[in-house]
């Protein structure tokens, strides 16, 4: 099984933040810091204050030759009910504090932009409302967006620390987030529900962009990914190489003729593989086309049936692509 | 009712019998075949101890494995890496944490402690252990059989669809569940009906309370770990469609029979820690403990909330609002009676004569890190903030102080205490005490780094991590293999007191309690004659007796209540 390190080349951690923790990059993580910080003050103080007495009683009370324990009483109801019922006053307080917080969290804002999520074993496909779907998750500053997420396989869980957002992803049915993004830049989002092999690699970059307006820009230049800045048609096995990339082959299949979870791309075009069930079969367009929308109908002999379908995902203008890119791999 | 000077009991060391638990009988087939609760308890504590060590490699390499933020170590792979992961969880849980002081220490001292000759169900008993042992052969043989890749935890729809050996697995952790059962079963019984005249019920030792209230946690919980694991085999096996959403089940289904078991799992792993705990305060300060009806409720009532929390580990799942609400103010209510055990054991610091021996160093420890434990806890509690911290290693960090910092903590000072009783021999004072210093100064190394980079977002179970997590990850790799020698020097101190150690006295801390009015080791029934019970905590109707090596018992006047 190959081992090698992740293929996600994360942003830079961002300035700002902490001793405790990450950037503050949505209008949640205010109010959630600042519950944290009042936890930690009324930790602080009890933790000192315990220790505080166990060192005191340590010298104080140190056995020594000759000195006997001093009585003292054994009980004493009135302190024993104080010290349960004031920090459960505390308590309640803090209880108040993360459900306030937390309604809000869960409550998304009528007319948030909507971006639909889904997961799988180990990749993250963002749509956008024009239908178009990328690996990375764009949204403009200042706007609530709303993640409605599902997954396709296991349960996948979608984390972006800088917001101070969580949910899991759950198939079979559909989870909401939302957030409202207030730093423009570049932050991860990472797979927190344990899911597998890759489960440490499925992380995705957050790119938040100045404006709606900006944010518009970026989105309609990724989705023609046939065309260049120049508008200019691309060459179709470059095209298939982005698709390689973004719809998350490449963490199954390597270029190099290494073999990861899935077998490599490299010169496997043109020839003739074992499959589980012994058939021999040719490595064609048709073959090819097949193993992307039903991956299950022929397994390659030597690997676990694992890979997820792209059924929708990809139109047959993109499984063209692709195929083309594998053409280019000799 | 005054305590009677009973030459026989209150002598100890030096007239003790020939005739111990230890050299009753002779041959393997004398062990095999014990009914004998302290023999069985030996056994356990042999048994858990050599889960906990395979846990412990386990745990090391993967430390190793995390010194850098890419692949670190040959043969260390993402797929060997979640069987590492998954493997340290499942042993130090199912295999030591929860059997380690009730079916260990708790076998062997209740029925002590309690005043009885044994248990109420004695081939019960040792069912329990061959079931435990059974249990563990099915863990190993996953291990042999494609290992185990789906975290302790077996969440649906991944423990499914994985490929490794998850039914043998499912299988070990449903005999051991039995196991539980059996031994929760067999204390509650004994604690009923074996207590002997003069035990009322107030009378009892606070470890013996805390180990009931664990038991009804084990009789109660457990069938519904056995239930769930039942279907998640037939789901693998059959594809009944329960938990797979693709045959119209529910995932987080499983995670709520999951929880139901284990976070009450959680007490039976705590509660008999801070009922030892409670033991070691009162004797090394030499003060009666503080409280005790306080300290005695709050195991009940741990044990009874602990069942109405379980909630709270879904607070992500999608679960309902209503529901994450309802489970976090529950959540803070089983704070309180920690928060008050804590508070009770200071107290009984307070004007005594504090003895800074091996058991009272892991005590120490133990109040230490179950109050960082235990506040961090109520990050974990509001709902908002544990949205932030929930599967990061803050979480990790967090259960460690409390199962590690606290259970571990209290399962050695259990077993440095009882260790002359146990084997009827001191162990090296100086060392032992060094090598608990070396084990508390690992810990915190190990785990302190992770509630940081936790809360900075560094998600658990990750193989690769980006490099901003790499400074906190090399000291906690640092702080957990410092943390390994301080244990193995534990270990080496006390088999080395197996071969040179000084034969222990009756009594050598001057407890009160009943384990310590017969002989070390105690003879095979325990006591010739039904003892005297006193006050548990009256620790002045023990003194001194350089001759003995230990404490002997004086004639008190009256009861101290
Ligand atoms: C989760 C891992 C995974 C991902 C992601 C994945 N695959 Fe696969 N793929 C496999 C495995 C495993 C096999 C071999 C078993 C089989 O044939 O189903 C395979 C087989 C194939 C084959 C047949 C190759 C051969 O030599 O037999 C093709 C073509 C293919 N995948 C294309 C893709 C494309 C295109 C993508 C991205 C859009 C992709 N895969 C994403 C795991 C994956
Ligand atoms: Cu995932």
């Amino acid at each position: 099984m190959n081992d090698d390190a992740s293929t996600f080349v994360a942003p830079p951690p961002h300035p700002g933040g902490s001793f405790w923790l990450p950037v503050q990059g949505s209008t949640k993580a205010p109010e959630v810091d600042s519950l944290f910080h009042f936890i930690t003050g009324i930790s602080l103080f009890f933790f000192v204050l315990i220790v505080g007495l166990i060192v005191w009683f340590l010298i104080q009370y140190r056995r020594r030759p000759g000195i006997e324990p001093q009585p003292s009483p054994h009980h004493n109801t009135v302190l024993e009910l104080s010290w349960s019922i004031l920090p459960s006053l505390l308590l309640v307080v803090m209880f108040y504090r993360g459900f306030t917080s937390y309604m809000d969290m869960r409550t998304p804002p009528d007319g948030a932009m909507e971006i639909n999520v889904n997961a799988k074993k180990w990749s993250w496909l963002f749509t956008y409302s024009n239908g178009w779907g990328e690996p990375e998750l764009h949204v403009p500053r200042d706007v609530p967006v709303t993640l409605v997420m599902t997954s396709e396989d296991v349960i996948h869980s979608l984390f972006i620390p800088a917001f101070r957002v969580k949910m899991d992803v759950v198939p079979g049915r559909y989870t909401k987030l939302w957030f409202n993004a207030t730093e423009v830049g570049e932050f991860t989002l990472f797979c927190t529900e344990y899911c597998g092999t890759r489960h440490s690699d499925m992380l995705a970059k957050v790119v938040v962009h100045d404006s709606v307006a900006e944010y518009q820009q970026w989105l309609e230049k990724a989705s023609d990914p046939y065309t260049d800045q120049d508008g200019q048609p691309r060459p179709l096995a470059e095209v298939g190489a982005m698709f390689y990339t973004k719809r998350g082959c490449i963490q199954c299949h390597s270029t190099d003729g290494s073999a990861k979870t899935g077998p490599t791309f490299k010169g496997t075009f043109g020839t003739t593989q074992k499959m589980t069930d012994g058939t021999d079969v040719v490595i064609d367009e048709n073959y090819v086309r097949e193993s992307i929308l039903n991956p299950m109908a022929k397994v390659r002999g030597g690997f676990r049936p694992v890979m997820p379908t792209f059924q929708g995902q990809l139109k047959d203008q993109d499984i063209g692509a692709i195929i083309a890119y594998m053409k280019s791999l000799k | 009712m005054a305590t009677i000077l009973d030459p026989a009991i209150g002598a100890g060391g030096e007239d003790s019998p020939v005739d111990n638990y230890l050299t009753h009988t002779h041959g393997w087939k004398s062990w095999a075949f014990t009914l004998d609760h302290k023999r069985i308890g030996m056994m356990y504590l042999v048994g858990v101890t050599s889960a906990f060590l395979l846990g412990g490699i386990f745990a090391l390499l993967l430390r190793a494995e995390l010194f850098t933020p890419g692949p670190t170590i040959p043969l260390v792979s993402h797929d060997m890496y979640n069987q590492l992961f998954t493997l340290h969880g499942a042993v130090m849980t199912f295999l030591f944490i929860i059997p380690g002081i009730p079916a260990a220490q708790g076998n062997f001292i209740l029925p002590i402690m309690l005043g009885a000759k044994d248990v109420a169900f004695p081939r019960m008993n040792l069912c329990s252990f061959y079931l435990w042992l059974g249990g563990a052969v099915f863990f190993l043989a996953a291990l042999f059989l494609g290992g185990l890749d789906t975290g302790w935890t077996f969440y649906t729809p991944y423990s499914i669809t994985t490929n490794t050996a998850v039914v043998s697995a499912t299988m070990g952790a449903f005999i051991l569940g039995f196991s539980s059962i059996f031994t929760g079963l067999n204390f509650i019984v004994t604690v009923h009906t074996l207590r002997p005249p003069g035990m009322t019920w107030f009378r009892m030792p606070l470890f013996l309370w805390a180990i009931y209230g664990t038991a009804i946690i084990q009789v109660l919980a457990t069938p519904v770990l056995g239930i769930t694991l039942m279907l998640l085999m037939a789901e693998r096996i059959m594809g009944i469609g329960i938990f797979d959403p693709a045959l119209g089940g529910d995932p987080v289904l499983y995670q709520h029979f999951f929880w139901f078991y284990s976070h009450p799992a959680v007490y039976i792993m705590i509660l008999p820690a801070m009922g030892v705990i409670s033991e070691l305060m009162s004797t090394f300060s030499r003060k009666p403990i503080f409280g005790y009806r306080f300290i005695a409720m709050s195991s009940l009532a741990i044990a009874l909330l602990g069942f109405l929390v379980w909630g709270h580990h879904m607070f992500t799942s999608g679960q309902s609002q209503m529901s994450a609400i309802v489970f976090s103010a529950l959540t803070f209510s089983v704070a309180i009676p920690s928060a008050i055990k804590v508070f009770n054991w200071l107290a009984t610091m307070y004007k005594g004569s504090i003895s800074l021996a091996t058991p009272m160093c892991y005590a120490l420890s133990f109040l230490f890190l179950f109050t960082i434990g235990g506040l961090t806890g109520l990050y974990l509690g509001s709902l908002s903030t544990d949205i932030q911290l929930h599967d990061t290693y803050f979480v990790v960090a967090h259960f460690h102080y409390v199962m590690v910092g606290g259970t571990l903590m209290a399962f050695l000072g259990g077993v440095f205490y009882w260790w002359p009783k146990m084997t009827g021999k001191l162990y090296d004072e100086f060392w032992g005490q060094i090598a608990a210093w070396i084990v508390f100064v690992g810990f915190n190394l190990t785990f302190f780094p992770q509630f940081v980079m936790g809360s900075r977002g560094m998600p658990r179970r990750y193989y690769n991590y980006l490099p901003e997590f790499e400074f906190y990850h090399k000291m906690s790799t640092i702080g957990a293999f410092l943390l390994g020698v301080g244990l193995f020097i534990a270990l080496w101190v006390l088999l080395k007191s197996l071969k040179s150690g000084a034969k222990a006295p009756a009594n050598p801390w001057g407890s009160a309690t009943l384990e310590w009015q017969c002989s070390s080791p105690p003879p095979h029934d325990n006591f010739s004659h039904t003892p005297t019970v006193g006050d548990p905590y009256d620790l002045e109707s023990t003194v001194y007796d350089p001759k003995l090596g230990g404490y002997k018992k004086i004639a008190s006047p009256a009861p101290a209540h």
